[in-house]
């Protein structure tokens, strides 16, 4: 039996542009900057696609969590092949403060309401890199999780999933339904055409908020400030071993 | 983010320069790590697919999608045009299918300008531009000119009938205009496509202009098929408005195949850099312009500075930068460089020196004015705004001539589709070949008493008559390409042919002997002529052949970068955000690889490491100590300068695939 897919996305600054954090440090400039798919998101759903492609999948469904503007994402996702879209409408303060386990909560509700087998996140997010989502979805429905993959094989309502460990790489074994989070390796994202594109301005995207859904987005935490880190502060060359010892205790150092 | 994701993700542009001993693994080609490294160019614009081995069992179809106008290009011009198409199907009810294309990844990603604009030509697009919301929130408030000596700025006065004066103008950041403009456009119904760029031009049997194909992806730095190679579409129209921005490179293929330019001067441009700062309070003026010529430029070189202050939403923001003619002569002249030591004059600098920089990038524009429109309209389609070139020297500005040209450019190609189908709307097709239908003239065989076949048969006979002159009238339209040629018409019966002319000579006027007071001289004078003169001077040979050889002349020492006012480049690059696949055919072609290496190094020392403001061209050390040019394809800004000041003329830039180059943010 083909399983269906819950794929998330979401939207974040492209990872060339270069970050500023705004002169009252409340945060980050977002405004008029160009945003794009999260890059771990764009592999997720490349093996969503390629597992609809192989008939393993037979329903891939594209999730993801804020303002207006997230519809392009998910519109980038239907292109991609993604067969529908929800858009989960978070917006202003509630958007700025929507944390990684009111996300959690958000696609939890969501992959409950649709009933999926899977749900395929990226690993983390490049702009806050939390890496905590994909882990808590899975702790909130009680299914097994098996993150970092760089290798994913289904048969029968099982995922043979490989991982990529600090040591080199784990495969584990486990059951569907399941969540697993893309690393790098797992695969190269294809290119959205424009005969695709055009189709996906077709394929259907049904909006909800967090009320609809019977979640409580509040947040946790509190960001105090925002900062660059510090300036690289240039080397210095010495003449010899002696002068660098000296130098290291004169910076308390040794 | 994470250092080590962003290493993963993308070989960073900040980390380009490297010592030469180990340039070979930031090379932007293969072929340099290997031996015999002397291929550059891998593009298949240079090296053709049907004739490539590795392409033979590719399959190259396209979708194809039909519009009633395609425009190329997403900036002030192509959206006016896009626009006014879509009001006067409105107005006239009648459905035109207009679609744009633009490379940016956004609406408004490529688009740099200074900008002091003048609203005219929004007026007349769209008079209830206030209201609607248009990002014109600055007005000129002060008007300031100086010519600046090595330590001295000297008041010039800028007096109400000089092309400079400003008032009634606005401050604007262009790009954000440009995002206002991709709405409006939008809401009117345009099909709006960015992240899309038209690689190639399309031609029907006859050779007018069909449409335009929209970029392949996948393809490999070394040329050829990756997995996820995928063919771009077709875009086919009744009419294309090309609408690139100065030196398009769509429109140097068409100036090329239909001799546009055979009644005209060759354009001559300049690159113009810019930064935002956002300044203190204390130092701002909201309203302020100032300009500035004389130093650090010598007496022959031309060029200027602009200083904008301008309120963004209580940001106390200045938008500061440096335009050189590409006209200069000595090839150790680095634009850049210029640019960043400017900023150290004394009466420049404080106005910096507590900001922080948001923003760098540039831009080739047009300097020619009046004396190089060439030809605008051809089978098929048109070009608008700075592709041909409207820019107002004098006055600095382009935008409203450019929003003008496409809004005259929409008028005529709507009026030829009108006409088009009211020809066949207000004439009955003529059938002539047929004479006669069934009983009604009477084909009953008499002896036979049968009348039915011959009827039935007479009926199918015009049938088939009436059906083949239907198919011939649209067929004609399939088949050719729609000419708005009166559109050169209504160009030179506008404001913008009397302004043009008006301020024909200023630029020239600078190209003689006498330099820089020559120019200065005529702008006084203006006051009395004002356009009238029964001349019109010339602007000499085209830029790229004006350089004069590097042992003819001296080498221009520059200050080093401070890190408070004045910058290194790759820093600056990395703020344009600018960015392309590694994996792809550097963009920045080569018709003949051996001549970097053969001409520009030995005769004008390599002035492509100087003149490009991305540091895309570096000649690096190879393992035999041979020095060769290096392409970084991926710090390129889209400026066109190299296209446009390269001694040989070798260098053609072709676009990337869509969605790359910079993410200017409201510049």
């Amino acid at each position: 039996m083909a399983i269906r897919i819950l794929v998330g996305v979401k939207r974040a600054i492209d990872y060339a542009v270069k970050v500023q954090v705004k002169t009252d440090k409340s945060g980050v400039v977002t405004e008029g900057v160009k945003h794009s798919m999260n890059p771990f998101d764009e592999i997720a759903v490349e093996e969503a696609i390629r597992l609809k492609e192989k008939k393993v999948a037979q329903e891939v469904i594209a999730l993801s969590c804020g303002p207006a503007q997230c519809q392009e994402t998910l519109r980038t996702a239907l292109a991609l092949g993604a067969d529908r879209a929800i858009h989960v409408e978070v917006t202003g303060k509630d958007y700025e403060m929507l944390q990684p386990l009111a996300i959690s909560k958000l696609i939890a509700a969501v992959a409950k309401k649709e009933n999926v087998d899977l749900v395929l996140l990226g690993k983390l997010a490049i702009d806050d890199d939390s890496n905590q989502t994909g882990q808590m979805v899975a702790g909130l429905l009680s299914w097994p999780q098996a993150v970092f993959a760089s290798k994913v094989d289904i048969k029968d309502k099982t995922a043979e999933v490989m991982r990529e460990i600090d040591g080199g790489s784990e495969t584990l074994r486990v059951k569907l339904p399941a969540v697993i989070t893309s690393d790098l390796r797992l695969n190269q994202p294809r290119f959205a055409n424009l005969p695709s594109i055009q189709k996906a301005k077709k394929k259907p995207m049904a909006k909800m908020s967090p009320k609809d859904l019977g979640v409580d987005i509040k947040p946790h935490q509190e960001y105090l400030s925002y900062e660059e880190p510090p300036k690289r502060q240039g080397g210095g060359r010495v003449a010899s071993v002696d002068e660098l010892i000296s130098k290291l205790k004169e910076k308390g150092l040794i | 983010m994470s250092s080590t994701l962003r290493l993963c993700l993308h070989s960073s542009i900040v980390r380009r320069i490297t010592p030469s001993f180990a340039s070979s693994r930031w090379n932007s080609t293969k072929a340099s790590s290997e031996d015999a490294p002397k291929k550059i160019t891998t593009h298949y614009t240079i090296y053709p697919r049907d004739k490539d081995e590795r392409w033979k069992d590719v399959n190259m179809e396209r979708y194809a999608e039909e519009y009633d106008v395609a425009i190329v290009g997403g900036g002030p011009a192509g959206l006016s045009a896009a626009i006014r198409l879509r009001q006067l199907a409105k107005e006239q009810n009648k459905e035109i299918r207009v679609c744009l294309v633009e490379k940016g990844s956004t609406i408004g990603a490529h688009t740099l300008s200074g900008a002091c604009i003048e609203s005219r030509a929004l007026d007349e697009l769209i008079p209830d531009w206030k209201e609607k919301g248009a990002p014109l929130d600055t007005p000129v408030t002060k008007d300031r000119f100086y010519y600046l000596t090595k330590t001295s700025a000297i008041p010039i006065p800028v007096i109400k009938g000089l092309p400079m004066y400003n008032h009634g103008n606005y401050l604007v950041r262009l790009g954000k205009v440009t995002a206002w403009l991709g709405e409006q456009a939008e809401a009117a119904g345009v099909e709006m496509y960015p992240a899309t760029a038209a690689s190639e031009i399309l031609y029907h049997e006859d050779g007018s202009v069909k449409g335009v194909a929209t970029n392949d992806v996948g393809i490999a730095k070394d040329g050829s098929p990756k997995d996820s190679f995928a063919r771009g579409m077709e875009l086919h129209a009744k009419c294309t408005i090309f609408a690139e921005g100065c030196h398009g490179h769509l429109a140097k293929q068409l100036f090329k195949k239909f001799d546009l330019r055979k009644n005209c001067a060759p354009q001559t441009y300049g690159i113009g850099l810019k930064e935002i700062w956002e300044v203190d309070k204390s130092k701002h003026e909201p309203g302020l312009i100032i300009h500035t010529a004389g130093w650090p430029m010598d007496t022959h070189t031309y060029g200027g500075s602009f200083m904008y202050h301008i309120l963004d939403n209580g940001q106390p923001l200045v938008q500061v930068g440096y335009v050189v003619a590409l006209d200069y002569e000595n090839p150790y002249l680095n634009p850049y460089q210029e640019f960043q030591r400017f900023k150290n004059h004394p009466k420049i600098r404080p106005v910096f020196e507590n900001g922080k920089r948001i923003a760098y990038g540039a831009r080739a524009l047009n300097e020619g004015g009046y004396q190089a429109i060439p030809q605008l309209s051809f089978p098929g389609g048109c070009l608008v705004g700075c592709s041909p070139g409207f820019l107002n020297v004098p006055k600095i500005k382009g935008t409203h001539t450019a929003m003008k040209s496409a809004m005259i450019a929409a008028e005529t190609v709507f009026d030829l589709l009108k006409k088009s189908t009211d020809d066949n709307k207000s004439k009955g097709l003529e059938p002539s070949d047929y004479d006669n239908l069934g009983c009604s003239p009477g084909f009953l065989n008499v002896p036979k008493i049968k009348g039915t076949h011959t009827a039935m048969k007479s009926a199918m006979i015009a049938a088939e008559t009436v059906f083949d002159l239907l198919k011939k009238s649209t067929d004609d339209n399939k088949s050719k390409g729609l000419e708005p040629s009166d559109y050169d018409n209504r160009i030179k019966n506008s404001w913008i042919w009397k302004e043009l002319y008006s301020v024909r000579n200023f630029r020239p006027a600078f190209h003689t002997s006498l330099g820089v007071f020559g120019g200065i001289i005529y702008s006084a004078l203006h006051f009395v002529f004002r356009g009238k003169e029964p001349f019109t001077l010339s602007h000499g040979k085209p830029d790229h052949a004006c350089l004069k050889e590097a042992k003819d002349c001296k080498p221009i020492e520059y200050p080093k970068p401070d890190n408070v006012v004045t910058f290194d480049l790759l820093s600056s690059v990395s703020l344009t955000n600018t960015n392309h696949d590694s994996d792809e055919p550097p963009h920045l072609t080569l018709k003949d690889d051996s001549i970097p290496t053969r001409v520009n190094l030995p005769v004008y020392d390599g002035p492509e490491q100087r003149y490009c403001p991305a540091g895309v061209y570096e000649y690096v050390e190879n393992d035999s100590g041979d020095r060769q040019l290096q392409i970084n394809a991926q710090n390129c800004i889209h400026c066109k300068t190299c296209d446009i000041k390269d001694p040989k003329q070798n260098i053609n830039w072709v676009t990337p695939q869509g969605g790359e180059g910079p993410a200017y943010n409201g510049m």
